[in-house]
C-alpha cells in the first residue's frame, strides 16, 4: 500500500465515510473490468444462436425503439422533408401497414367509467356562456345525478359557482356585476385553491373592471395577484404587467421585466441597442453594473468578431489558418470571449479591443479567472513558454520565482488534459504544495523524479524500496531510488 | 425495490389498471373523431404516452401520421387534425395559426385538442381571441398518474414546480386533486393522510372538497393504501440538492432517467446502437442494485458475472438430453441475464468515467462539510473554483442553492462575488436565473428577511386582520428560512462519528449519502409515522413553517 493510500485510509478513517473513491486505479475498478471481460467472452456463445430480442426492444438507428411513438415522429418528419413522390409512397406504406393490423378490440374496455365530464364535447366557452343569460346545458352529463341540473338559472351563490368551475363546469359569471359581488367571486375562488379557477375569475374582472381599480383590489389579495401576473406574463402582454409592476411599485421587476426581452432579439446590432437602453432602468447598483458589462461585452464582441471574419477570410493571418474558428464569439459568455482572445490574440497590445489585458480590465476580471483562462488557451496551443511566464515572477534581486493565485494542483490538471510533455508537467507537480496531493499527482501521472524525490524528502523508506517496482528495470529512476537508498547521511524515519 | 422475502412490507396494489385507463379513455377520445386523421403531440407528453401505448395501438385507431407539435407550420393531407397538448397558451397560438392559415387558404378540415390531464379557462380564452373557437373541439384525457414501476407512480408534470413554487399559481392543485380522488376510487379509501407544506394542505382540502359529493362507492372496501402522505417540495430542497452515489441516482445524473427508461448510448453498449431501457423492477440485475450505494455495485456484479460464468459452463459434459433441458428452461433466462449485465457493467463504467473526470470526490467533500456545517470558507472557494472554470453550470448552481439553503443564505459579499462570477462565466442573462432562485428561497442573501417584512407590514396595513394573516402566510413562504442547521441537529440527521460507516450494511439511511445525511423527508416521514401524527413534533413543524395536518380514516376536515 503506498503511503498516499495509506493517509488517505486514515482520512477516511477519521470521517465517518469509507474509502471509496472515484479513482479509476481503485481495486474496484479492476474488478469491474475483470467482470467485463468475463460477461463479453460468454457473448459468443450467447450471439450465435440468438435471435430472440424478447425483452429488449428493437431499437432503431437514432436509438428509439422502433414502434414507440417519439420513434414514429421523427419517422413522419424525415419522411415529410423528403420529396412529393416520397411522401407519396411513404403514405401507402402507411396505410398498407395499418392495414396489416388485426384490429383489437379492448374487452375490457375501462372507459365507461369515466366520469361524463370527459365526453363533453365543449361547445361553450367561458365568455359564450358569461354573455349568455339564458344558459342551458347542451352535454347532459352520463353520471351526475338528477338533481344536479334542476337549476340552470343564474342564482349560484359566489361559493356555488366556484364549485362548479372547480369541476370543470361552464358557469355564468356575468351575473356578478358590483364590485362588492365580483370581490366575493374573487376571494371564494382564492378559498377554494384552484388556481385554474382564480385565473378564469380574473380574466373576467380584467375585462369588466377598470385596471386602477383592478390593481389596487389585486394589491390586497396576493394570491390572486400572482395569478393575474403569471397569466400576463405567459399571454405576453407585456405592456399591462409593467404597468401593473409600476403601480406596486416593483420597480426592480420592471427592470427584469423589460429586460428579459433582450432574449427574444435575435439581430446583435438591435440587441446591443436595446441592452443600451436597459442600462436605465431601476435596477440595484449591483444589476446595473451587470447590465453595463453585458452591453459592454456585446458592444466589444461584434468589433472582434467584425475584424477576426475579415482576417479569416483574407487568410493572411497564421492562427486563423492553423485554427479555423468553429463558431462565432457573438453573445458568448466573458470568459470564453476571455478564452478567444487568448487563444487568437495573446500577445496583442492593451490598446486593442480584443486584447486579454484590455479585457481583464475593462470587465474588472479577478486574478484566478484570468489565469485559469488563459492557462487553458495557451495549453491547448501547446505555447509552454506562455505558461511559463503565466507563473513566473521576479523579485527586485532578479530572482524568478513561480506563483500561481490558484493551486497548482489545478495547472497540474488542465496542463495534463493538453498533453503537457512530462518536462513541463513534472514541473509543476513539484511545485504543487501539500505533499499528499503532490504524491497523488505524481503517481498518477508517472512523474517517477517528484515521487522519488518526495519519499527521500519523507525520508519513507518503505515507500521508495516499494516504488522500485513502479519504475523500469535499468532505468535512469531506478538508479536514482538505488542511490538514494544506498546514501548513509539520509536518516530513514523507517 | 424488492418486496418479496419483506414481510413487513405488504405487496403494492396493481398499479397497472392507471395505465390500462388512461388507454382505453384516450382510445376513447380518438374515436370520437371517427375516421383518418394526424396527430400532433406535445414533445413533453412523448415519453409518458410511450409508456402506455405504441403506435400500433394508435392506428388502429385511424391515426395516419404523427407530428411533434412545434413552431414549425404543419404540412399536411389529412383532413382531420388531432392535437394531444398540455394546456398551454403557447400551443394554443400554435394551433390557432394552423387553423387559421387553412381557413385563409379556403381549407376545411376538422380540429380536435386533447388537453393532458386537464383544460384550463385561460386556453379556451386564447382560442375565442384567436377566432377559432368553435372551429376546433375540446377534450380532456383525464391521464393524471403513470406508474413509471412496481412502485412508484409519478404526475409527469414538471412545469408544477415553477408554476406554483415561482410563480404562485395555483392551477395544478386541481390536478392533483384529481389525481387523489382516482387513487381512492380504484385502490380503496386511505387509511390515514398526513402533511405538510401549504400546497399539500390545500391540494388536501381541495380533494376532500370534490370527494364529498361524489358518490361513496368507496366506502366500506378493503383499502388498498394504508397512508397517504403529502409533502411540499420546499420542506426538504437539501436532499435534492445533494449528489447522489446509489447506482440509480448516478445512472440519473449520467444518462438522464426520463419516465423511468434510459438511453444507454454506444459507450455503453460496446456496439454501435444505442438501446432505451426500462429501468424498473423487472430488471432482475438493475433491481438488485439499483439501491445499492455505488461502491457496492462492482463486487455485486462480478459476483454475478462469476455465476452466470459457472452455469454457462454447466454445459460442458452434458449429454444430449440435460443439453436439450438446459437449452429449453434455462438458456433464456441466462442470455437475458447476460444482457442487462454488461449493460449494467457498461454504465458502471461510463459513470466511472464521467466521474474521475470532474473531481466528483472533492465535490462530495465539499458537500458533506456543507451539510455538517464546517469549513464553509473551503467549500466556498471550492464553488467559486468551480465557477471559475465553466464546468457544469447547473452543478455550480446546485452548490451555491446547498450553501444557501444550509446557511440561511449567503453573506452579501460571497454572493455579490459568486453572482458576479457565475454571469462572467456562464453569461450575463443569467442574471433573471439568479432572481428567480431568490424568489423561490433557493438562493438567498442573508439580509433579504429583513427588507421583506418591511413590505410586509406595509401591505398587513392595509387589509383586515383575516386577510392579513393570510398575506403573512404568503410572504413566509416567499421569505421563509430554511433552517436546515436547527432542523438537522433537532432530527439528528447528520449521524455521529463512530468508525468507519458501513456502507454494505447501513444502519440507517444515511447510506445514500455515503453515511454524511439522512434526507430529512423521509426522517420526517419516518417519525411522524412512528408516532402517528406530529406529537413531539412541534419545535421541527414550526421550523418548517408550519401547514401540518393529520387525518385518520381520511373523512374528517385536518387538524
Amino acid at each position: 500500500m503506498s503511503r498516499a493510500r495509506a493517509d488517505e485510509e486514515e482520512y477516511w478513517h477519521s470521517s465517518k465515510f469509507r474509502a471509496f473513491t472515484f479513482d479509476d486505479e481503485d481495486d474496484e475498478l479492476s474488478q469491474l473490468k475483470e467482470s467485463k471481460r468475463a460477461v463479453n467472452s460468454l457473448r459468443d456463445f450467447v450471439d450465435n444462436d440468438d435471435d430472440d430480442d424478447d425483452d429488449l426492444e428493437r431499437v432503431s438507428w437514432s436509438g428509439e425503439p422502433v414502434g414507440s411513438i417519439s420513434w414514429s415522429i421523427k419517422e413522419t418528419a424525415s419522411s415529410s422533408t423528403s420529396s412529393l413522390e416520397g411522401r407519396d409512397s411513404s403514405l401507402r406504406k402507411g396505410s398498407s401497414s395499418y392495414a396489416a393490423f388485426p384490429r383489437q378490440v379492448s374487452s375490457y374496455s375501462l372507459s365507461s367509467l369515466f366520469k361524463g365530464r370527459n365526453k363533453l364535447p365543449s361547445f361553450q366557452s367561458l365568455s359564450d356562456a358569461l354573455s349568455d343569460t339564458g344558459f342551458k346545458n347542451y352535454n347532459p352529463e352520463l353520471r351526475r345525478p338528477k338533481a344536479e341540473y334542476k337549476d340552470y338559472s343564474n342564482d349560484w351563490s359566489p361559493k356555488d359557482t366556484v364549485r362548479r368551475m372547480q369541476r370543470g363546469k361552464v358557469c355564468s359569471l356575468e351575473r356578478f356585476r358590483s364590485l362588492q359581488d365580483k370581490l366575493v367571486l374573487l376571494d371564494e375562488a382564492v378559498a377554494g385553491h384552484d388556481g385554474n379557477v382564480i385565473t378564469a375569475v380574473l380574466i373576467f374582472l380584467k375585462r369588466t373592471l377598470r385596471r386602477e381599480i383592478l390593481f389596487r383590489e389585486l394589491e390586497v389579495r396576493q394570491v390572486a395577484l400572482c395569478h393575474l401576473i403569471h397569466f400576463l406574463k405567459e399571454t405576453g402582454e407585456q405592456k399591462l404587467l409593467l404597468d401593473l409592476l409600476r403601480f406596486l411599485d416593483r420597480t426592480e421587476e420592471v427592470a427584469l421585466s423589460q429586460y428579459r426581452e433582450h432574449l427574444n432579439i435575435q439581430d446583435v446590432e438591435k440587441r446591443r441597442e436595446f441592452l443600451k437602453g436597459c442600462i436605465g432602468l431601476p435596477f440595484s447598483s449591483e444589476d446595473t453594473s451587470h447590465i453595463q458589462d453585458h452591453y459592454t461585452l456585446l458592444e466589444r464582441q461584434i468589433i472582434i468578431e467584425a475584424n477576426d471574419r475579415h482576417l479569416e477570410t483574407a487568410g493572411q493571418s497564421e492562427i486563423f489558418r492553423k485554427y479555423p474558428r468553429k463558431a462565432s464569439i457573438l453573445n458568448m459568455p466573458l470568459v470564453t470571449t476571455l478564452f478567444y482572445s487568448c487563444f487568437y490574440h495573446y500577445t496583442e497590445a492593451e490598446g486593442t479591443f480584443s486584447s486579454p489585458t484590455n479585457l481583464k480590465k475593462t470587465f474588472k476580471i479577478p486574478d484566478k479567472q484570468y489565469v485559469l483562462t488563459a492557462l487553458a488557451a495557451r495549453a491547448k496551443l501547446r505555447a509552454w513558454d506562455d505558461v511559463d511566464a503565466l507563473f513566473t515572477t521576479k523579485n527586485w534581486l532578479g530572482y524568478t520565482k513561480k506563483k500561481a493565485p490558484i493551486g497548482f494542483h489545478r495547472v497540474v490538471e488542465i496542463l495534463q488534459r493538453n498533453n503537457a510533455p512530462m518536462q513541463v508537467l513534472q514541473e509543476y507537480v513539484r511545485l504543487v504544495e501539500d505533499v499528499e496531493t503532490r504524491l497523488n499527482l505524481a503517481t498518477k501521472y508517472k512523474c517517477h523524479d517528484v515521487v522519488i524525490e518526495t519519499y527521500r524528502d519523507l525520508k519513507d523508506r518503505i515507500q521508495l524500496t516499494a516504488y522500485k517496482c513502479k519504475v523500469e528495470r535499468g532505468s535512469a529512476e531506478e538508479d536514482k531510488i538505488n542511490s538514494i537508498l544506498n546514501n548513509m547521511q539520509i536518516r530513514w524515519k523507517n | 425495490m424488492a418486496f418479496a422475502g419483506r414481510r413487513d412490507v405488504p405487496e403494492p396494489p396493481d398499479f397497472g389498471i392507471l395505465k390500462r385507463l388512461a388507454r382505453d379513455q384516450l382510445i376513447y377520445l380518438l374515436e370520437q373523431l371517427p375516421g383518418k386523421k394526424d396527430l400532433f403531440i406535445e414533445a413533453d407528453l412523448m415519453s409518458p404516452l410511450d409508456r402506455i401505448a405504441n403506435v400500433s395501438i394508435l392506428k388502429q385507431h385511424e391515426v395516419d401520421k404523427l407530428y411533434k407539435v412545434e413552431s414549425r407550420p404543419a404540412i399536411s393531407a389529412s383532413d382531420q387534425f388531432c392535437f394531444l397538448v398540455r394546456p398551454r397558451i403557447k400551443t394554443m397560438r400554435y394551433i390557432a395559426d394552423i387553423v387559421n392559415a387553412d381557413k385563409m387558404s379556403g381549407r376545411s378540415r376538422k380540429y380536435k385538442i386533447i388537453f393532458s390531464p386537464q383544460k384550463f379557462y385561460a386556453c379556451e380564452m386564447v382560442l375565442e381571441e384567436e377566432g377559432v373557437f368553435g372551429d376546433v373541439t375540446c377534450d380532456e384525457w383525464s391521464f393524471y398518474l403513470l406508474p413509471l414501476d412496481e412502485d412508484i407512480i409519478s404526475m409527469e408534470l414538471p412545469e408544477f414546480f415553477r408554476d406554483y413554487f415561482l410563480e404562485g399559481d395555483h392551477r395544478w392543485i386541481n390536478s392533483i386533486a384529481r389525481a387523489l380522488q382516482l387513487l381512492n376510487s380504484l385502490y380503496g379509501p386511505f387509511g390515514k393522510a398526513y402533511g405538510i407544506g401549504r400546497c399539500a394542505k390545500m391540494s388536501y382540502e381541495l380533494w376532500r372538497d370534490l370527494e364529498e359529493e361524489s358518490e361513496a362507492d368507496g366506502q366500506g372496501r378493503k383499502p388498498e393504501i394504508g397512508n397517504v402522505f403529502f409533502m411540499d417540495r420546499d420542506t426538504d430542497y437539501v436532499t435534492a440538492l445533494c449528489s447522489q452515489v446509489v447506482y440509480e441516482g448516478l445512472v440519473d445524473d449520467t444518462f438522464r432517467i426520463k419516465c423511468g427508461s434510459v438511453d444507454f448510448g454506444p459507450d455503453v453498449t460496446s456496439s454501435d446502437k444505442s438501446i432505451k431501457v426500462l429501468l424498473n423492477a423487472q430488471d432482475k440485475v438493475f433491481s438488485q442494485i439499483r439501491n445499492e450505494h455505488f461502491s457496492s455495485v462492482f463486487g455485486f456484479l462480478s459476483q454475478k458475472s462469476r455465476n452466470l460464468q459457472a452455469q454457462y459452463d454447466r454445459r460442458r459434459g452434458m449429454d444430449i438430453k440435460q443439453m436439450k433441458n438446459f437449452v429449453s428452461q434455462e438458456l433464456k433466462g441466462l442470455k437475458q441475464e447476460h444482457r442487462l449485465l454488461s449493460l449494467h457493467i457498461g454504465a458502471c463504467e461510463s459513470i466511472m468515467k464521467k466521474k474521475t473526470k470532474q473531481d466528483f470526490q472533492e465535490m462530495i467533500k465539499a458537500e458533506h462539510s456543507l451539510l455538517e456545517g464546517f469549513d464553509i470558507r473551503e467549500s466556498t472557494s471550492f464553488i467559486e473554483e468551480h465557477i471559475d472554470r465553466q464546468v457544469s453550470p447547473i452543478e455550480s448552481l446546485r452548490l451555491m442553492c446547498l450553501l444557501s439553503i444550509t446557511e440561511n443564505g449567503l453573506i452579501p459579499k460571497d454572493y455579490r462575488s459568486l453572482k458576479t462570477q457565475y454571469l462572467q462565466s456562464y453569461g450575463p442573462e443569467h442574471l433573471l436565473t439568479f432572481h428567480n432562485l431568490k424568489r423561490v428561497g433557493l438562493l438567498t442573501e442573508q439580509s433579504a428577511g429583513e427588507t421583506l417584512t418591511a413590505v410586509e407590514s406595509k401591505v398587513s396595513k392595509l387589509v383586515t386582520d383575516r386577510a392579513a394573516g393570510k398575506i403573512t402566510d404568503a410572504f413566509n413562504s416567499l421569505a421563509r428560512k430554511s433552517n436546515f442547521r436547527a432542523i438537522s441537529k433537532k432530527l439528528g440527521l447528520i449521524p455521529r462519528v463512530d468508525g468507519e460507516y458501513d456502507l454494505k450494511m447501513p444502519r440507517d439511511m444515511a447510506y445514500v449519502f455515503s453515511g454524511a445525511y439522512i434526507p430529512l423527508s423521509c426522517k420526517i416521514i419516518e417519525q411522524v409515522l412512528e408516532r402517528r401524527g406530529w406529537l413531539g413534533l412541534e419545535e421541527v413543524v414550526r421550523l418548517l413553517n408550519g401547514n401540518e395536518f393529520s387525518v385518520s380514516g381520511s373523512t374528517s376536515a385536518p387538524g
